[in-house]
């Protein structure tokens, strides 16, 4: 059976849905994922779907799902480049996913998770040393 | 009775028929001889004419359905939807074909005054043919007028949904007319494809020009502006008047989770805050060095 890969980027967790979700993925996925969190102690999940081009309300749950258990774990979830088409189906299906964070793209949903979880990007470290030396002077 | 008597008789009086026919439009008070010439008229009136003897000449006066009348019913197809087009009224173009009867019956009368009986099934069956064929005009001028109606909303849809780019990262939508489910899906679809192409993280929906908002039309708000947060960005409503605002409190719409703002300015001044821009007055000091050359 297929796998969609988790990638581990730092502190937070990276999926690329590059495939059509099928039932059981969806199911695995969310399954692995969780127990990938636990694992790593990931902050952050980040799901990028901007190839999917179909959903359904199930995909539609599991992604809540997700969040969800995150939270739980202390993890933040975010959903990037939804597909307008798609962001209209969720609406009409009903499916707002509260509680999910959304961001365009995933360079914008990086800067979103490190913002939710209060963590600082690696230019903002690199900021805060060459600063340090100005503040010596004084 | 023979009904192809009745049909070579119109044969015979054709010349006739058209004169009083002409005579009876051009008397009609309601003749627009400013969206139409006389010599078009006297053309169409004559080709309908030539067209119904052709269909009565072998004595069917009954069903103007069947394959004989083709030719009339083009005929009377193509001037009812022109004349919609042209914005006659429907009286006018009814009375078109209503006149015809008129002058028909006039040269019965004159032909056969002195059999009664004759005459009175004639009438009868001119009256039963043309009120069909008046019947048949008016669907086919509501359908022309429907179709124009139809352009002009289409038309409308595609022009009033403008995304605009008020600044790097903010779109704006004006909406103008009243929102409904069609609409809403159109200015939904260009919205999120507009997001989309410019990454833009914050979207206005200007909705002064929406002269009254129901549950419905919330309804629709409220899908736009959850379709536009799964996408990623932000979305403020703005430009809500006070009865606007006053309805939506009385219909007991919850709009708690939409930031809702007065004015555009206002909402734009949130947006800017959002991205942590700052819009401030350039200190030029240009009133001071007019004083000091003067």
């Amino acid at each position: 059976m297929d796998r969609i890969p988790i990638l581990k980027m730092g502190p937070f967790l990276l999926v690329t849905i590059q495939v059509d979700l099928y039932d059981r993925l969806a199911l695995s996925l969310e399954n692995d994922l969780i127990n990938m969190v636990s694992k790593t102690g990931a902050r952050g999940v980040l799901i990028d779907i901007s190839a999917v081009n179909i959903v359904d309300s199930f995909m539609g749950r599991i992604l809540g799902n997700i969040a969800s258990m995150s939270r739980i774990m202390d993890a933040e979830t975010v959903v990037v480049g939804m597909q307008p088409a798609v962001a209209i189906t969720l609406v009409e299906l009903g499916l707002t996913l509260q509680g999910v964070h959304t961001a365009l793209n995933v360079e914008k949903g990086m800067d979103l998770l490190y913002d939710k979880s209060d963590l600082l990007t690696d230019e903002q470290n690199n900021q805060e040393d060459t600063e340090e030396p100005d503040d010596y002077n004084d | 009775m023979n009904t192809k008597q009745t049909a070579q008789l119109l044969k015979k009086q054709k010349k006739t028929i058209l004169e009083s026919w002409m005579k009876h439009q051009l008397a009609d008070e309601a003749l627009r001889d400013d969206l139409i010439s006389n010599d078009d008229l006297r053309r169409q009136s004559e080709e309908l004419l030539n067209g119904i003897i052709t269909a009565t000449e072998k004595g069917n006066f009954d069903n103007v359905y069947s394959s004989e009348y083709d030719l009339v019913n083009d005929v009377l197809n193509d001037i009812s939807i022109t004349r919609a087009r042209q914005g006659f009224s429907p009286r006018e173009v009814t009375m078109y074909v209503l006149s015809l009867k008129q002058a028909i019956i006039e040269v019965m009368i004159k032909e056969h005054k002195d059999q009664p009986e004759l005459l009175f099934t004639e009438i009868q069956m001119t009256n039963k043919l043309l009120d069909n064929l008046s019947i048949l005009t008016f669907e086919t001028y509501l359908k022309g007028r429907e179709e124009v109606i139809l352009r002009q909303t289409d038309e409308i849809n595609e022009i009033s949904t403008p995304v605009i780019r008020v600044w790097d990262g903010i779109l704006a939508l004006p909406i103008i007319g009243t929102l409904d489910s069609q609409r809403t899906q159109i200015v939904m679809e260009n919205l999120l494809q507009e997001i989309v192409n410019t990454g833009s993280n914050i979207a206005i929906l200007d909705i002064s020009g929406v002269p009254a908002v129901d549950s419905l039309v919330a309804q629709h708000l409220i899908k736009t502006v959850s379709a536009t947060r799964l996408m990623g960005a932000e979305c403020i409503i703005s430009g809500i008047r006070a009865e606007i605002a006053q309805t939506i409190v009385h219909l007991g719409i919850d709009l708690s989770s939409i930031k809702t703002k007065a004015s555009l300015a206002s909402a734009l001044q949130l947006a800017f805050t959002m991205l942590s821009l700052e819009v401030k007055k350039k200190n030029t000091g240009n009133i001071q060095n007019s004083r000091l050359i003067r």
